[in-house]
């Protein structure tokens, strides 16, 4: 396993003819535009033929000169650290600290790019953040850092990872995620993650590490996580919410599919420190092939967490008999007003559903699919509607050749 | 002369060691409704689910085919494509995929399938409200999920419902007056007498004649252990309904 290693300087493909036929056949299925096909490949241009991804270079421009009016910053953490050191200088590693954890250090040490958001007091983000717009502004290498600061009174919505998946050489991606939501402010952080899982056998893939989390420092401040996970061979992942504030609220909405050798251990921490904070959690496993797919949560309360509320849901989902669903959950209460629910299922689809929906005319992956989509809508739904449908196909594909 | 749309010979199927159907033979013409009458446990809805695919069948002997093609040779998804449709006796929930969805993705599905191209959504829409009004079928019940919650009325107008959409040459009710009380009932028999045409043939498996007085059937066929025993016009509805059952057992009790 390579540590690090500098994006690669071999010559990028000039055209799609020279892109790995496999990645094309899936942009194919997810419907993704010709052109922004291209910008996910890699594909170079010269004078930055960014233009076609999303209608004109002058888009991205136009977007961070509409930003800038109302005082946000919207730009690669590199660009952030140079232009904005006081902020980065602020707030970088104040929620995760470099000695968090062994993943979190490395990408402390050696991070590459990554984002940086700020929105500044009183100022509604206009328009949904995502990183499509940057992808190709600059390679982001297997180490990101994000960090996203939100003054009081503010709201953001940030939409994280496209749902092409990466054909990366490197086999560990760490990145590291800090949100920071002030007096009355709103985080809404939206994920989509669909890396390499390996092939068939089980063999190569990606090794998801990534720590994410979410600090409600100011009272009544809301952080809500959505992620819908279908990539990766293994994935670490749990995005969770410090509830600093009083009344602050963290929010976690996971769909984690897994299929073939897929190790997926994913979930959440809800901290209540401050008083009447709350949470919620909503996390719906699928488990197909020879998978194994856990949810791993905790929920706990500080003793000064005077009427700490949360309300767990967990769903797991079994494909076939060779696959393993889990939950683990640690809740830990140290006030005696602190109200905490779990509620755990798990369920298999059923040979009867089956039956039903081919008799109406699908076949046994378009049936499992649609059952599956009917499984997570709850949490769909909690997803910025450009994510929505995408990730619905997105489910499909992940589960094809689940069905014997 | 055309093809019967169904023409079943000499079917024999079990489950497991079971011998459930013991050599059923019934051809129905275009346009015509046949009705299978019959006691539970006789086979009846063993014959429906083995002419919709379910594979917990092993079929043994005899044929079976569908406007002249072999239906045992396909998938059960095929057989909908080609035109069979199951109106289910206990409609399966489907969690979450609202009613509107499914019969959307039913519909696209069978399109794909038979080489068309996917319904447009303001045709799709057309078509749900159409079929929709003549079964008391409204836009809120069309959100909530398939059947999750759905009364007993609500399930099988549901169930009519897609078989008016997807346009099948074969339609088989399976019980489908069971749960309904005589108002649903005469709601799903207006919309099932709706889509009789020459065209296409319906089989409907009933215990009881009460349903017959709304769908009036062209042949009535008594099942009795696993096998057609006689088959008359209508008025045999009426002398099993005053004679029972008793009459047709093959081996005495």
């Amino acid at each position: 396993m390579y540590f690090y290693a500098a994006p690669k300087s071999t010559p990028a493909p000039t055209s799609l003819d020279e892109v790995d036929p496999e990645l094309l056949a899936m942009y194919d299925k997810l419907g993704i535009p010709l052109k922004e096909r291209e910008i996910l490949a890699g594909v170079e241009r010269p004078n930055v033929a960014v233009d076609a991804v999303m209608d004109s270079v002058s888009v991205v421009t136009t977007f961070r000169e509409e930003l800038a009016k109302v005082g946000i910053i919207f730009c690669s953490i590199s660009e952030a650290i140079r232009e904005h050191a006081e902020l980065v200088q602020k707030y970088l590693g104040s929620v995760v600290p470099v000695t968090d954890n062994y993943y979190a250090t490395l990408n402390s040490a050696v991070f590459t790019d990554g984002s940086f958001v700020y929105i500044p007091k009183g100022v509604r983000c206009p328009m949904e953040l995502s990183t499509y717009f940057r992808i190709n502004e600059k390679k982001t290498g297997q180490f990101e850092r994000t960090l996203i600061i939100a003054e009081d009174d503010s709201y953001v919505s940030y939409l994280e990872g496209c749902t092409a998946p990466m054909r990366d050489e490197s086999q560990l991606h760490a990145a590291v995620v800090e949100l920071v939501a002030l007096e009355n402010a709103e985080i809404k952080y939206s994920t989509v993650q669909n890396w390499y899982p390996g092939d068939k056998d089980g063999k190569g893939g990606i090794y998801n590490f990534v720590t994410k989390r979410g600090d409600c420092r100011g009272d009544n401040s809301k952080i809500s996580w959505t992620q819908v996970e279908t990539g990766s061979a293994i994935t670490w992942k749990y995005p969770s919410c410090i509830l600093r504030g009083d009344n602050s609220r963290g929010e976690f909405y996971s769909i984690a599919i897994s299929n073939g050798y897929q190790q997926v251990d994913s979930g959440t921490k809800m901290i209540h420190l401050g008083k009447n904070t709350s949470s919620r959690i909503i996390a719906k496993g699928i488990a197909a092939g020879f998978s194994d797919n856990t949810y791993r949560g905790q929920v706990s309360a500080h003793a000064k967490a005077k009427g700490a509320r949360n309300f767990t849901q967990c769903d797991s989902l079994l494909i076939g008999d060779k696959c393993g669903a889990h939950t683990v959950p640690y809740i830990e209460s140290r006030n005696a007003t602190a109200v905490f629910e779990h509620e755990a299922t798990t369920s298999k689809i059923s040979d009867d559903q089956m039956f039903y929906c081919q008799q109406r005319g699908l076949d046994g992956e378009a049936a499992v699919a649609l059952i599956v989509n009917g499984f997570v809508r709850d949490v769909l739904q909690h997803l910025p509607m450009e994510f929505m449908v995408e990730s619905q196909k997105l489910i499909a594909i992940s589960l094809e050749g689940s069905v014997g | 002369m055309a093809n019967p749309i169904l023409e079943i010979r000499n079917l024999h199927a079990r489950i497991e060691d079971r011998e459930i159907l013991k050599g059923v033979n019934l051809s129905i013409p275009a346009g015509e409704l046949h009705a299978v009458m019959g006691r539970n446990g006789s086979g009846k809805s063993t014959l429906s689910y083995v002419l919709a695919g379910k594979d917990d069948y092993e079929i043994t002997e005899g044929e079976v085919l569908l406007d002249g093609v072999d239906l045992l040779a396909m998938e059960p998804d095929e057989r909908a494509a080609a035109g069979l449709f199951l109106a289910f006796q206990y409609p399966i929930e489907i969690p979450g995929v609202s009613t509107m969805t499914f019969l959307k993705a039913a519909m696209n599905a069978q399109r794909k399938s038979r080489g068309e191209g996917e319904l447009s959504t303001p045709d799709f829409m057309r078509a749900v409200k159409e079929a929709g009004a003549t079964l008391n079928i409204d836009a809120s019940m069309l959100k909530r999920p398939l059947n999750v919650g759905f009364s007993g009325g609500e399930k099988k107008r549901a169930e009519v419902l897609q078989m008016a959409l997807l346009a099948p040459k074969m339609c088989i009710l399976d019980e489908t007056d069971s749960g309904l009380d005589i108002d649903a009932l005469q709601v799903v028999a207006k919309g099932v007498n709706g889509l009789r045409t020459a065209q296409r043939s319906m089989l409907v498996i009933t215990h009881y004649q009460r349903l017959l007085n709304h769908i009036v059937p062209d042949v009535v066929h008594v099942f009795s252990d696993g096998r057609i025993v006689e088959s008359g016009d209508k008025s045999l509805a009426l002398q099993l309904e005053a004679k029972g059952y008793a009459d047709f057992d093959s081996e005495p009790a």
